[in-house]
């Protein structure tokens, strides 16, 4: 699995290249939590450009860096969200307390 | 009788999880469903199938089997594990109820089937297992022609 990382003046931007369940969000949390921690990052930005697909396992996933954001006085933020994953995320509410836009922040 | 009908049997393995939704949506394809309604299914299919690999089997080894049906243009997708079973399940189907919130679950699982679907029917004995069984109506989006619509299709004779 791939994910693409760019950093500029503290912001995180991470790339997620594929579909997100169950059994890929593990290794997601895993590398992503790793990189905040080193980084630091004021504001992680997830780009969605590239995933077609995600289950609720995706919204654990996000809620667990929401919070984990949080807790280093950083915040989060969804770019690039595809129309099925708009529809999960609206259903969980989770689009209340995270920023989703569709476009991208840093280049 | 059905106009359609598989069976598919696999390991309660994590990675086989794409293989489940991707395996379904190319069996409902005949029925040339929407986009959003192959996402629909898609989404469904991989909720209950995560549910027999971390609930019905917590993680160790087992059998999930999955029915589909075709009946016209209504699709039912039986989703069956002979794991643990389901000791609430009013309180299972409830959003953001999870036994698992370790492991950042967000509790959605059947609030997404139910959604998504048209009907989601629970069936579970503890002990035993768990078996989830989905319907949803595709909607017919074709153009029905008659012959005379072809009039000017292909030049003349």
């Amino acid at each position: 699995m791939n994910i693409n990382y760019i950093k500029k003046d503290k912001l995180l931007m991470v790339e997620i290249t594929e579909e997100i369940d169950h059994h890929i969000v593990e290794k997601i949390r895993r590398r992503v939590d790793d990189e905040i921690t080193r980084y630091m990052p004021r504001k992680t930005i997830f780009d969605f450009s590239r995933v077609s697909f995600m289950d609720s396992a995706g919204i654990g996933m996000i809620i667990g860096r929401y919070k984990m954001m949080k807790l280093i006085g950083g915040s989060l933020e969804i770019v690039n969200i595809s129309k099925n994953v708009k529809k999960i995320l609206e259903m969980s509410g989770i689009n209340k307390i995270i920023p989703m836009e569709n476009k991208r922040e840093v280049s | 009788m059905y106009d359609n009908e598989m069976k598919l049997e696999f390991l309660s393995k994590s990675n086989n999880e794409a293989f489940a939704r991707i395996t379904v949506a190319a069996f409902v394809a005949q029925l040339d469903p929407t986009i959003e309604e192959l996402a629909d299914i898609k989404t469904a299919v991989s909720e209950a199938v995560t549910n027999c690999i971390i609930h019905g089997y917590e993680n160790t080894e087992g059998i999930v089997k999955i029915k589909g049906k075709i009946i016209k243009n209504n699709v039912e997708i039986e989703i069956s594990d002979t794991g643990k079973g389901i000791e609430n399940i009013e309180l299972a189907r409830k959003p953001l109820y999870t036994t698992k919130g370790n492991l950042e679950r967000s509790g959605m699982g059947f609030t997404i089937m139910e959604s998504f679907m048209d009907e989601v029917e629970i069936e579970s004995v503890l002990g035993l297992g768990t078996k989830i069984i989905m319907k949803k109506k595709i909607k017919k989006h074709k153009v029905d022609l008659s012959e005379e619509d072809f009039a000017s299709v292909g030049g003349e004779y």
